[in-house]
């Protein structure tokens, strides 16, 4: 089963050097061990933008969104068993995040594709 | 939380650990099966204990220092005078204090280890079927009841099957280590066999019930992908993985929805996954540019990257496929490379010029039992308007075919070709 886990954050500040040194060294295990298919950090929101459809009208929006509480921050796309699989992993991601960044607080939400 | 989520939370965390739990073990055994009895052991004090305690903070860091403390009990309990076993305990303690803090140990060389453990699951000393048993067990950490349900074999079978494969590695004092050079393109060959055949028993079931066993596809793919990465200069690494890619891109459009088989010509294009093709593409492109082009896997990868290209069936470069047959035909001599350029023949000149081809093939002793070779010829004879020769062919193709969809396939076959056969006379 193929999953996204999408972590997002009230405080999207940036990772410190030796959480970006963990997840990296997880995210190569990942990838030796052939479950993680792609990875990747997403700039600050400030530098995005929204494409909206409201009213039937189309409308373009420039970060920064000052109603934004949970920013996106990065997203992992895997290739598990199951759920369970997908859980013990996602665990082990956020355990890094509490080990090397304290404070910080935020979400993995895990979603599997849909299809086969 | 259930007894049986718990079970199943366990068992997650243990497909993750697993390989590293059994690679670490092994550098301080030096003995692989041992290892691998040893991380058991852990598992078992995981599911015994966890259920009460709560999973822990780090499970994998919990399991490594269990699985750890085993083998050092092993250590000092087995023929203590030993000075190497002494040896080998006093360095692995001294390595304990020296890396206290787990998280530095994360991408300790693993792709080394890994493609250690892997060479030594799928050794040619080892039956395919042992190896495939192995590699499944201690690489992508199946229990013994997974892997006999993905091959529809008991647990027993299974479970001996693995048991001798380990007594085999033990006897044979084999050296703990993954070949270099030239020594490892040769002994890739016998891990992708080993890949190939997992894949293909999930694709192709042929036994059983059901037309797919996607877990079998998944574990494949995923081993695939960890030889892709781990071994990256090896273009028959990169083939195989395109091979498999783009088969399992069609998983979805495979069967209808009451599950029966639909053939690859009739299938809807738009069902293909197009990310996987993607994913293929590259694969094949980087074999090509390892100068694997001609390689067995990926020969086949381009074949069914012919397909892939395609976006009608019509527009299929049957020419190219025939093509690409014929080179492998001439790397790998075998009946059934030359049964599918026979079909690919057909497609592209017609099908008097594949029939040709197949009746060359029909007292092929290979082939005798192949329901293929019927199927093949059957279709090319109701082409040719020569229905009721084409009727018998599939009646016999159904009566070979294992695969109870497949026989279905060609009954209902048979009965479009006496259909056609009575409205022509």
């Amino acid at each position: 089963m193929r999953f996204m886990f999408i972590v997002t954050s009230a405080h999207p500040n940036a990772p410190t050097p030796e959480l970006m040194e963990a997840m990296h060294k997880l995210a190569n295990r990942e990838i030796k061990a052939g479950r993680m298919l792609d990875s990747g950090g997403l700039m600050p929101l400030a530098t995005g933008a929204q494409v909206r459809i409201v009213d039937g009208q189309l409308s373009v929006v420039d970060g920064p969104f000052v109603e934004a509480k949970e920013v996106i921050g990065g997203y992992a796309i895997f290739e598990l068993p199951g759920k369970e699989e997908a859980l013990a992993s996602a665990k082990e991601f956020m355990q890094l995040h509490k080990d090397f960044m304290p404070g910080w607080e935020g979400t993995c939400e895990l979603r599997a594709f849909a299809g086969p | 939380m259930t007894v049986a989520d718990t079970h199943r939370a366990i068992l997650a965390v243990w497909r993750i650990e697993q390989p590293r739990l059994i690679t670490s073990l092994a550098r301080m055994l030096r003995d692989v099966p041992l290892a691998e009895e040893l991380t058991q052991e852990a598992l078992l004090a995981a599911l015994e204990q966890w259920p009460t305690t709560g999973v822990p903070e780090k499970p994998g860091a919990w399991l490594m220092t269990t699985a750890r403390r085993r083998a050092l009990d092993h250590l000092r309990r087995g023929p203590m005078l030993e000075a190497k076993h002494k040896m080998l305990a006093w360095d692995m303690e001294e390595q304990q204090q020296a890396m206290p803090d787990w998280d530095a140990a994360l991408d300790d060389d693993i792709g080394d280890e890994m493609l250690r453990l892997i060479f030594t699951a799928c050794h040619p000393l080892l039956s395919r079927e042992a190896r495939a048993a192995l590699a499944l067990r201690m690489i992508c950490g199946l229990t013994t009841e997974e892997i006999a349900k993905a091959f529809l074999l008991p647990d027993a079978t299974i479970a001996q099957r693995i048991v001798r494969a380990k007594r085999t590695l033990s006897e044979s004092g084999l050296a703990y280590e993954a070949p270099r050079g030239a020594a490892l393109s040769e002994r890739l060959s016998s891990v992708l066999e080993v890949v190939y055949l997992i894949f293909n028993e999930g694709y192709a079931a042929a036994r059983g019930q059901d037309w797919l066993r996607p877990q079998l596809c998944d574990e494949a793919l995923r081993l695939g992908r960890v030889l892709t990465s781990i071994a990256p200069h090896e273009p028959e690494a990169h083939g195989l993985l395109a091979l498999m890619e783009l088969n399992a891109s069609r998983t979805a459009a495979r069967t209808d929805a009451a599950g029966e088989p639909i053939l690859m010509l009739d299938q809807n294009r738009s069902l293909w996954d197009p990310f996987q093709i993607r994913r293929g593409m590259q694969a094949l492109g980087r074999a090509r540019e390892l100068g694997g082009a001609g390689g067995f896997y990926a020969l086949q990868a381009a074949i069914i990257a012919c397909h892939a290209r395609a976006q009608t069936a019509g527009e299929t470069d049957w020419s190219r496929i025939a093509g690409l047959y014929a080179e492998l035909a001439a790397l790998v001599r075998s009946p059934i490379i030359e049964l599918n350029r026979a079909v690919a023949v057909g497609m592209a000149e017609g099908p008097q010029a594949g029939l040709s081809i197949v009746d060359r093939l029909m007292h092929e002793p290979a082939l005798k039992a192949y329901h293929l070779l019927p199927s093949v010829r059957g279709d090319l004879l109701h082409k040719l308007g020569r229905h009721e020769e084409a009727r018998a062919q599939f009646e016999a193709a159904a009566a070979l075919a294992g695969n109870r969809r497949e026989q279905e396939l060609l009954r209902r076959r048979a009965a479009e070709a006496a259909d056609a056969a009575s409205t022509v006379t």
